[in-house]
């Protein structure tokens, strides 16, 4: 009679069929690359691709407004997504009281925030639409489309600003209290030093999400054609910075990466499809490098606060 | 020296109220959604009877003749939604599976990235995707598949909500205790039967809140079918064909011109409003399975 062992057949089959499932989704990706890459080719290795504007002619069109947009509009979210962010991030996990009306308005809060960030993107696009763009009148602009993303990054900041303060532990904060410090002291000198590792990685991801994202953007009325750059707001003369022209960048009319893809990827034209190729490979490769360094800086931080 | 303490509780109650009122603005985020698609949505609903909305079986807003019957667009994204359903949860599954129960740490570190990685690929690169590589592929196999489907789209999102279907179906297996896995064992169970039997059981309501999840990102996606499902709202089933989803038609409407006011303007709200309400319904009933595995263990 032959022994049975407790690692029996199924045990054998099972994790080749899982690791194949797996190499499965691994060809995917590669195969999404490739393919992108092959396709985009003849642009990605044109240098006027990357400095010339969108035109009717599919050889001659580029991505140069399209990424101005892009770092612009990034520039906004990021900046509108950290002021309201960290110190919501903050508020929760340090000053919570849990108790009373207060206790009852971090609830809602924290509900808030989980629910937020499963609404759908073009949710957020028809929110700016009707507050932003009509409401408040700040047209299709610049401004518009940076609050807009920096809706979508918030609830990731939020949630990674908690996560990254709540591994400091307690002993740090008491010390601190027991010499005297307050509770700001205590926030500026010792949590926001010792959870910026964490932040910055949230900030990383929700960034690399939103740079990607089409649909609110569509909604609020980017525009896929645009000729020109918005003015420069430095100057000449003294103080070399005019606050006037700043608001003009601000306001003026944008495209950006993903919405110039959506626009190429639409038109019939192969010529045209080689284009939307070529930004989309341009866009992925900023992907990659964005959730590489949060990876490595998620790492790292493990590593260097061990308490 | 007095004075300098008041300064520094001064300085802290401002601080509380500065960073109090940050937690607060999120709030207002929610209620400026709920206000601005119900205020245009009621608008809407003052032209169009909201008994035509939930009642006609076209949509054509654009049309001369108007219908604004929501089916064709429930139809088209709830098919779209099941088809990376059928296709994720299988998949996901098995991967989870795999991952919690089998995989030795170095693959675990390398896999998790690379599936987390499949929501930060730009959707419209997916478009993109799906359009020019997956679709005439999918022609050579399945006959009668037009330029424009629900199938394509349904496959590529299938493997975008990965990473709900698997990696958080992982996160809930891992999170069943090491003991009952051993329990299991010492009584003979080999580890697929233990995995299938004792841990899937044990993390269902983790396992499940992801599957709804993604199922909720499914329907929430517009570049994809945007771009590859087409822009014709058709009441159907069959996946071969054309079809629009609720996200698809804001799109195709947001990129018209679009006069403030108007009823195409307002019906994106009407559309708009819908989607939410299915989105809030889909992430209550994830959330509310999620707070059960903390109560379990």
């Amino acid at each position: 009679m032959g022994r049975k062992t407790i690692s029996s057949k199924p045990d054998i089959i099972f994790p080749i069929i899982g690791f194949i499932a797996f190499l499965l989704v691994v060809s995917f990706m590669i195969t999404l690359i490739v393919d992108i890459a092959i396709d985009g080719y003849e642009r990605l290795i044109d240098p006027s691709f990357y400095t010339s504007y969108p035109s009717r002619f599919p050889e001659k069109a580029g991505i140069l407004s399209g990424w101005v947009g892009t770092t612009l509009v990034m520039a906004g979210a990021i900046f509108w997504s950290l002021l309201i962010g960290i110190p919501a991030g903050i508020y929760l996990e340090e000053y919570a009281t849990k108790r009373g009306i207060r206790g009852k308005i971090e609830t809602i809060i924290e509900l808030n925030i989980n629910n937020l960030a499963a609404v759908p993107a073009i949710i957020y696009g028809l929110l700016a639409l009707g507050i932003f763009v009509y409401r408040f009148k700040l047209g299709e602009s610049i401004l518009t489309a940076g609050l807009t993303l920096s809706i979508l990054m918030l609830p990731v900041i939020v949630v990674n600003t908690r996560e990254a303060i709540r591994r400091i532990p307690r002993d740090i904060r008491e010390g601190a209290y027991a010499v005297g410090a307050t509770k700001w002291d205590t926030i500026r000198d010792h949590i926001l030093p010792y959870s910026l590792g964490g932040i910055l990685t949230g900030l990383i991801i929700a960034a690399s999400r939103a740079i990607g994202e089409t649909a609110p953007l569509v909604t609020i009325g980017a525009l896929t054609f645009i000729a020109f750059l918005p003015p420069s707001p430095f100057t000449s003369e003294f103080p070399f910075f005019s606050l006037e022209k700043a608001w003009d960048v601000l306001m003026s009319p944008f495209t950006v990466l993903p919405i110039q893809i959506f626009n190429w990827v639409s038109r019939p034209q192969a010529a045209f499809q080689i284009n939307a190729a070529a930004a989309g490979f341009v866009l992925l490769v900023l992907t990659v490098i964005m959730n590489a360094l949060a990876y490595y800086l998620r790492q790292r931080v493990r590593r260097k606060y061990i308490w | 020296m007095f004075s300098f303490i008041a300064y520094k509780k001064l300085l802290d109650k401002c601080v509380l109220a500065v960073f109090f009122t940050a937690g607060f603005i999120t709030i207002f985020i929610t209620v400026g959604i709920v206000y601005v698609l119900l205020s245009d949505a009621i608008r809407f609903f003052q032209e169009v009877p909201i008994e035509r909305f939930l009642t006609e079986k076209e949509w054509t807003p654009v049309f001369a003749t108007k219908k604004f019957g929501i089916w064709p667009l429930i139809t088209g994204t709830f098919l779209i939604a099941a088809i990376a359903v059928l296709v994720s949860v299988p998949l996901g599954l098995v991967i989870a599976i795999y991952l919690s129960e089998y995989a030795s740490v170095r693959v675990k570190e390398i896999a998790k990235p690379i599936i987390e990685f499949l929501e930060a690929v730009p959707t419209v690169v997916y478009g993109y995707f799906t359009l020019l590589f997956v679709t005439p592929i999918l022609q050579k196999i399945v006959p009668g598949l037009e330029a424009f489907n629900s199938l394509a789209p349904g496959i590529v999102l299938g493997f975008m909500i990965l990473p709900y279907t698997a990696s958080m179906a992982e996160d809930a297996m891992k999170g069943v205790p090491q003991r009952i896995r051993e329990a299991s064992y010492a009584l003979g169970a080999t580890r697929l039967r233990t995995a299938i039997t004792i841990v899937l059981p044990a993390a269902i309501s983790g396992v499940v809140a992801g599957f709804i999840l993604g199922a909720s990102r499914a329907i929430g996606e517009t570049m994809v079918v945007a771009i590859a499902a087409g822009m014709y709202p058709n009441l159907t089933l069959d996946p071969r064909e054309p079809i629009q989803t609720m996200t698809g038609y804001i799109v195709q409407v947001a990129l018209g011109d679009l006069p403030y006011g108007s009823i195409e303007y307002l019906s994106i709200f009407a559309v708009g409003f819908a989607l939410f309400i299915i989105a809030f319904i889909f992430n209550s009933i994830a959330l509310w399975l999620r707070s059960r595995i903390r109560e379990a263990y």
